[in-house]
């Protein structure tokens, strides 16, 4: 039975703004939905405000809002355009809390709008913990196998008290309802733990719900994905086993897939339970995840939960397979069945099918606790993760170890020189799941633990315990044979080690080892995911590395080009990066070339086998990216390796990949090299007499004080040699640049610490722009909310700048193009600007595309990386305005007047972490990113497109209520009309009694609240933090203090967090907000498309 | 529990050189593994990534050298209870990379050990995908392992290899049959008697129906029309068995006998074949065969889709796009793989017959088709009302 007839039109829910839980992975498979409604002849509308996501690209679908994810606006598009049905497995738990807000308002029926791939029964029995349990109880009796945890769901504190006993003591599991991610969940030990994880679950379930459960810490963990169609036909996608056994979420564990110690009666009888459990649940069409637990002592099985919905899980399983989960599941709710879809990679095999692997993946979690050094970094059930890397090998090992070094972290990879340390210290260091725990099991080995040892402290399967040892011995007969035979050098290629590693071992350059190894002729061979394990014929060229015998990619004639992908998302480098290495493919493609995408992110649309005409699933090293230029300079001619698309990871490599011959196509290494080097760079600016901040360099307390009593506090400290703002911090007085010094364990004479001039109250500016050598096109200039100071990731923006004059746009131009020349720049830069008096400094220039270039491309309706592209291999930006790829004329520094307002807003990741005692971490934003991602607000005046970027990062702002201010001194003035428009608003005021008395003066009432260090009044009056948390306050604003006073408003700011209560830590946020607040008070906040608003933009530029 | 070494010594251990040898002359060289020695058989490949002890016992792989596409084989070691029959079948045993260390509570030993106690020849080490690759490509063919510190030289090797018998016209199933009749007493009430004829019976068989109240007698290969209705059957079974189904002349004719009778029929794999000669269709040798558990099979009287376990490398030339006449009446095609449009199930539409080329007892594999044992209880069930 094919398609059905009676939808036309289709919303899709995306998943929002990136956050720990909920990532790329749902770019990934909206945008293969969207894309396949589309080929089927629907009309698809979408809505997502993250303006980094391939999917609200204006070409993935017929209309896209950029609009928050809320019921109130996904209602306002339906008004607008009436769709037959909507979408909503796709978009994560967002996009499913969205849907059942819409069904449960009466929305969908009031408009006739028919929920595909999922009803509104089966999404609450898969979700609701209560209603899970007894479809579990249904199935075992139908079948005779699965069970849940004993548990018992709470709704108070008292239940969960009482619920301790039934379940006969600690330690529990803490799991709230309707959460993403795990979020809120956790074990506690002892009632103060319970009280605390137990207290914020039922604040964190939007339906006060929390269930605890017998404990299983230790047991085996598996996933199974399965999915089902219309005619009740089920497939198995995949096994995933996790390689840390129950008590790390599954996002922070590394997994395999397939299952690798499951005998087939135990896989078939976890099969047989997730096959009855998807039906019981009733899950009409589409994907859904299981989670199992195995006790390792007698095999009982437990079913944890699913997801009735396309997953984080899904995304890796489909690139783990070669089987477009997503995709399918689209197939399915339009009504095909699966016999009728074909298998994309074989073409003739239906996809009614399970793949079976003759490889193994695994993936390995990134963390960002460098960012959060209070937060606990203990993994629990709660996701913490912002990343993850995939690899994938013929063997456990070599799969493992590709990994550990796609994560391109210091220290990821296992080291086997050095002292180990003592044993039992290693192990017991080893029982705490942590980033890194793997390294410690591996030093714990070389320090002589036995594997029942390992398996007794960490609860690793034996299995995998001994292909550690595996490695281990290997590594001891690299370190002992007396020389590198062929032999010796192609098994411990076979188990993955690295060139580098080997060097390491051996006391060799990582070159030399790679010359040894060409001239013995080891090199890997490619071998193709075809999810039938050669079964049948691959069509489709997606290739992973092994040290295997036969390679499996096929000549070619077209020139090709190697795209550089940027590796797994961590906060600074995340799917924005993914967004222009995409474009960058497509806009290639069309312009004649083959092309070839290299990455090791399985959440990316990059990574999808579609996007390119070949894919490398690969770590992103020197090594690994070297041997596939070889590889494919065999298949045909290469134009060349594009590097400055995928973020940090592939420029870091462009020097080294020149120097071994690589044709670097774009902005060359050597001008790369003269944008980040201080001295390289002063010259540049100096040459184009371009000001820059004073500063310095110095390696001792004494010569960074003599810097800065020259150039005046406050002064930006940072050691040199760091990304994404790491350890950069504003220093206010000489006994903060004293402990600063002191604290900092980075600085030594090799890496000196950088003292800049702060520039206080400056404006700060974004500017990205093209280059070709000739000409220079202005792609935008963003303006920042927050003063210079926080990171250009974490602040929030405005697009056009709302109050730069066409002067300042004239010499932002002039000095964009002295340096994009100057640097020797051809395709993107970024250039961060501070203008403080009449002054224009240059922060610093990154000749790559940036973070912002999806939102800037949005926003003008020009796809930059597309232009980017062309331009390294060649074009001009005029041959570009004449193909129609740039606009004809005009550019994004000269936007018409009438242009619609974008604003950028950040996310950040506060309520993910706890510090070891529990308690929420600080939120107030400086000089180091720690945003995980971005949405965007799009409207004709800014006031409004700000209030949309508020609702979509952290909800709708308030329109009325009570509003807390409390504002360090040197605020104080800056506060008072914002202050006041407030009143006019409605709002009544809280304040402390400084701020009050200010107020005061200036004739604004507010109510004197009492500070938390002040306590409970004699009439017990409530603190400000006992208000927040009560819910009697509905928006904050609180400035950190600006000299050691940056913990005063940590119980504020952490309280607000805790009760989701918008939070401004910045006067300029406040300013905006007042804007925002004022516009929807006046009336209706109408949506546009992002295609509407192009049109607009198009007839305005003619 | 199982972990077998103590402490931190290396395990790896030297182990002999071995080499693989197509009929075609394609070499592959790794290590021994199993017992070092030399066999010779057809080479086939198995894509199923779990069931390795069932691959292993399953009487259909004999003289057959198994290719497990999947790369990590062992791991969970080996039980006693998973084995299809009383020993290792597969003429050769080819793996990528062997556990080191079997890692499950059920497990009793590792499959080395098993390997070498059974005398199985193996290899290891050698690019499985390049092989199995080749297979899909240029089809099953003959193929030895050598392994051992003296090994032939490559002609030599070779011309062993192409001296080995043929699985085409080869007739196997006597070899691994039974040659005494035995009973697995139905569990439960029993309501059934069913004469099951071992062409090479997987374990598992007898079991599923035993489950459902049937008591099976298992009878000799060589069993005859009174040896079968001496039991007083309410149905009978023919098994999956290995070899060229052209080659069982005598299971044809029993099973003509019982289709004159009308005693319900069911067939598994091999009886599908033999079903397919009794009503008058060919059969041929696939390719490369079906040997998975993950195929998808369509049920044409319902339309759904099951995942099925493989066996096969010979299949039923059986129209698909019409009923056929026969001597027993009407015959369609009921089931069909998706992958290839080979056929996979045989239905009589006048009495009570059917056979599937697949393994619905399915150890290892998917249990989807498990309703066909339910199948041969209702015909049993009709043919009693």
């Amino acid at each position: 039975m094919p398609k059905r007839t009676d939808i036309q039109s289709v919303l899709v829910i995306g998943s929002g703004p990136i956050v720990i839980g909920q990532a790329a992975e749902f770019d990934y498979s909206g945008t293969q939905a969207c894309r396949i409604l589309r080929a089927e002849g629907l009309r698809v509308i979408l809505v997502n405000s993250n303006p980094a996501t391939i999917m609200t690209d204006p070409e993935i679908a017929d209309a896209t809002y950029v609009e928050p994810i809320t019921p109130e606006f996904v209602e306002k598009i339906i008004a607008k355009e009436r769709p037959d049905a909507l979408l909503p497995t796709l978009g994560g738990q967002t996009a499913l809390n969205t849907a059942i807000s819409l069904h449960e308002a009466g929305t969908l029926e009031k408009y006739g709008v028919e929920l595909i791939g999922a009803n509104v029964e089966a999404i609450n029995k898969g979700e609701d913990r209560d209603l899970f349990k007894d479809v579990v109880e249904e199935v075992n009796k139908k079948i005779g196998h699965g069970e849940s945890a004993r548990s018992v769901i709470c709704h108070s504190m008292d239940d969960v008290l009482q619920g301790v006993e039934t379940l006969g003591g600690y330690p529990v599991v803490v799991r709230p309802s309707f959460t993403m991610g795990g979020a809120g969940s956790g074990f506690a030990h002892d009632e103060e733990e319970l009280r605390r994880i137990a207290g914020q679950g039922l604040t964190l379930s939007p339906t006060t719900e929390v269930l605890l459960e017998e404990s299983i810490l230790g047991w085996k963990e598996y996933e199974l994905e399965l999915m089902r169609d219309k005619n009740d036909n089920v497939v198995v996608v995949c096994s995933i086993e996790n390689f840390d056994p129950m008590g790390v979420h599954t996002g922070d564990s590394i997994t395999v897939a397939p299952a690798m110690t499951l005998t087939d009666r135990e896989y078939q009888r976890l099969r047989d339970v997730g096959i009855a459990i998807i039906r019981e649940v009733g899950v009409d069409t589409g994907g859904c995840n299981i989670q199992f637990a195995i006790d390792p002592v007698d095999g009982r099985v437990i079913v944890i939960e699913m997801n009735p919905r396309v997953s984080r899980s899904s995304a890796l399983a489909s690139k783990a397979t070669g089987f477009p989960i997503a995709k399918i599941a689209a197939k399915l709710a339009v009504g095909y069945t699966l016999d009728e879809i074909p298998n994309d990679i074989t073409e003739k095999t239906p996809a009614s099918f399970e793949p079976t692997l003759d490889y193994v993946v695994v993936k390995a979690p990134r963390f960002a606790f460098e960012k959060f050094p209070s937060a606990d970094s203990t993994l629990t059930t709660t996701m913490k993760s912002v990343g993850e890397a995939m690899a994938i090998g013929r063997n456990f090992t070599e799969a493992f170890q590709k990994a550990l070094r796609s994560l391109e972290k210091k220290g990821s990879q296992f080291t086997f020189v050095g002292e180990p340390g003592d044993k039992a210290e290693l192990l017991a260091e080893a029982v705490r799941p942590t980033d890194g725990r793997i390294n410690t099991v591996m030093q714990a080995i070389r320090a002589g633990a036995t594997q029942e040892e390992v398996f007794e402290f960490t609860k690793i399967d034996p299995w995998f315990v001994d292909q550690l040892f595996l490695i281990k011995e290997i590594a001891d007969e690299l370190a002992e044979a007396p020389e590198l035979t062929r032999e010796l050098l192609a098994e411990a290629k076979r188990h993955g080690f690295s060139d580098q590693q080997i060097g390491e071992i051996r006391g060799l350059r990582e070159d030399v080892v790679r010359e040894v190894r060409h001239a013995l002729g080891i090199r890997p061979v490619y071998k193709t995911v075809d999810t039938c394990a050669a079964e049948f014929a691959a069509k489709t060229p997606y290739f992973y590395s092994s040290y295997d015998e036969e390679t499996e990619v096929a000549p070619r004639e077209k020139p090709a080009v190697i795209i550089l992908g940027s590796g797994p998302n961590r906060i600074g480098q995340g799917i924005e990066f993914d967004y222009s290495c995409v474009h960058a493919s497509f806009a290639l493609s069309d312009a004649g070339y083959e092309t070839v995408m290299v990455n090791c992110n399985p959440e990316t649309v990059s990574t999808d086998y579609d996007t390119s005409d070949r894919l490398y699933f690969e770590p992103l090293t020197l090594e690994d990216v070297l041997e596939i230029v070889h590889a494919e300079s065999l298949a045909g001619p290469i134009a060349g390796v594009i590097v400055q698309l995928g973020g940090q990871t592939p420029l870091g490599l462009a020097q080294a990949l020149k120097d071994n011959g690589v044709p670097i196509v774009g902005t060359p290494p050597e001008a790369i090299h003269a944008a980040e080097d201080r001295g390289a760079f002063g010259r540049v600016l100096a040459e184009a007499g371009l000001p820059a901040p004073k500063h310095g360099t110095a390696t001792t307390f004494a010569g960074a004080k003599a810097i800065a009593d020259e150039i005046g506090y406050p002064v930006l400290v940072r050691p040199s040699y760091v990304l994404g703002g790491r350890g950069m911090e504003i220093v206010y007085d000489e006994t903060r640049l004293a402990s600063y010094i002191a604290e900092s364990t980075e600085i030594s004479p090799s890496r000196p610490v950088l003292v800049d001039r702060f520039l206080d109250d400056a404006i700060e500016i974004d500017v990205d722009a093209l280059y070709d050598g000739e000409e220079l096109y202005l792609g935008g200039v963003m303006e920042h909310i927050e003063e210079a100071g926080i990171h250009s990731g974490d602040s929030a923006c405005a697009l056009p700048p709302i109050t730069l004059g066409g002067f300042d746009i004239k010499r932002l131009r002039a000095s964009t193009e002295a340096i994009a020349k100057g640097v020797g720049v051809r395709g993107l830069i970024n250039i961060q600007f501070a203008m403080a008096g009449d002054i224009l400094y240059v922060l610093e220039a990154n000749p790559r595309a940036s973070r912002t270039v999806p939102f800037t491309s949005k926003a003008t309706a020009v796809p930059l990386a597309k232009a980017a592209a062309r331009i390294s291999l060649g074009a001009t930006v005029a041959e570009l305005r004449a193909e129609g790829l740039l606009p004809a004329n005009g550019d994004g520094g000269e936007l018409p007047l009438d242009a619609p307002i974008s604003v950028k807003e950040a996310v950040m990741p506060w309520s993910r972490f706890r510090d070891i005692h529990g308690r929420g971490v600080d939120t107030v934003l400086g000089p180091e990113m720690r945003s995980t991602g971005e949405v965007m607000g799009i409207d004709s005046v800014f006031g409004t497109a700000y209030a949309k970027s508020q609702a979509g990062a952290y909800g709708p702002l308030p329109t009325k209520g009570r509003a807390f201010i409390s504002v360090a001194n040197r605020d104080k003035r800056s506060m008072i009309f914002p202050a006041r428009e407030l009143v006019a608003h409605g709002f009544e005021l809280l304040a402390t009694s400084g701020t009050a008395e200010v107020l005061k003066r200036n004739g604004i009432n507010a109510i004197v609240v009492r500070k938390q260090s002040e306590g409970i009044g004699p009439n017990g009056e409530k603190t400000i933090v006992q208000l927040i948390h009560d819910g009697e306050v509905d928006l904050i604003v609180n400035t950190p203090y600006g000299t050691g006073g940056r913990l005063d408003g940590y119980e504020i700011r952490t309280a607000a967090v805790a009760r989701s209560v918008p939070c401004l830590t910045t006067v300029q946020a406040l300013a905006a907000a007042v804007q925002g607040i004022d516009a929807l008070n006046h009336g209706d906040v109408g949506v546009r498309s992002l295609q509407e608003h192009a049109e607009h933009l198009t007839a305005a530029r003619d | 529990m199982t972990t077998s070494t103590k402490g931190n010594a290396s395990k790896r251990k030297e182990v002999s050189p071995a080499v693989l040898v197509l009929e075609d002359g394609r070499m592959f060289r790794g290590r021994a593994y199993g017992a070092v020695g030399v066999t010779f058989g057809e080479a086939v490949f198995s894509t199923g990534m779990t069931g390795y002890q069932e691959t292993l016992t399953d009487p259909s792989y004999h003289r057959q050298v198994v290719v497990m596409t999947a790369p990590h084989v062992g791991n969970t070691g080996v039980n006693d209870e998973d084995p299809e029959s009383k020993q290792i079948w597969v003429a050769g045993y080819v793996v990528r990379d062997p556990a080191r260390v079997p890692s499950n509570w059920r497990s009793r030993r590792s499959l080395d050990e098993e390997l070498v106690k059974q005398g199985v020849v193996g290899i290891s080490g050698i690019d499985t995908r390049a092989l199995t690759r080749h297979l899909r490509e240029s089809g099953a063919m003959r193929v030895g392992i050598f392994s051992g510190n003296a090994l032939p030289d490559e002609g030599t090797m070779l011309a062993e290899v192409r001296q080995a018998p043929e699985m085409k016209g080869a007739s196997l199933y006597e070899e691994v049959a039974t040659k005494e009749a035995y009973v697995v007493p139905a569990i439960g009430e029993k309501k059934f008697t069913v004469a099951a004829v071992d062409l090479g019976i997987k374990g598992m068989t007898p079991h599923r129906m035993a489950e459902r109240g049937i008591e099976v007698h298992v009878l000799p290969a060589t069993a005859t029309a009174e040896d079968i209705y001496a039991v007083n059957p309410d149905g009978v079974f023919f098994s999956n068995g290995p070899g060229d189904p052209e080659k069982a002349d005598h299971p044809v004719s029993v099973m003509q006998a019982v289709l004159e009778r009308r005693t319900p029929l069911f067939g598994i794999c091999f009886g599908n074949q033999i079903l397919g000669r009794a009503l008058g269709f060919g059969t041929y040798k696939l390719k490369y065969g079906h040997r998975g558990i993950n195929q998808p099979v369509q049920d044409r009287t319902t339309g759904k889709v099951e995942v099925t376990a493989h066996n096969h490398g010979f299949a039923v030339d059986a129209p698909l796009d019409k009923v056929s006449d026969t001597p027993y009446g009407r015959a369609q095609v009921s089931h069909v793989c998706l992958n290839d449009d080979v056929v996979e199930g045989l239905q009589l539409l006048d009495q009570p017959a059917f056979s599937v080329q697949y393994h619905p007892e399915a150890a290892a594999g998917p249990h989807d088709a498990a309703y066909l044992f339910d199948r041969f209880v209702s015909l049993m069930e009709g043919q009693r009302a």
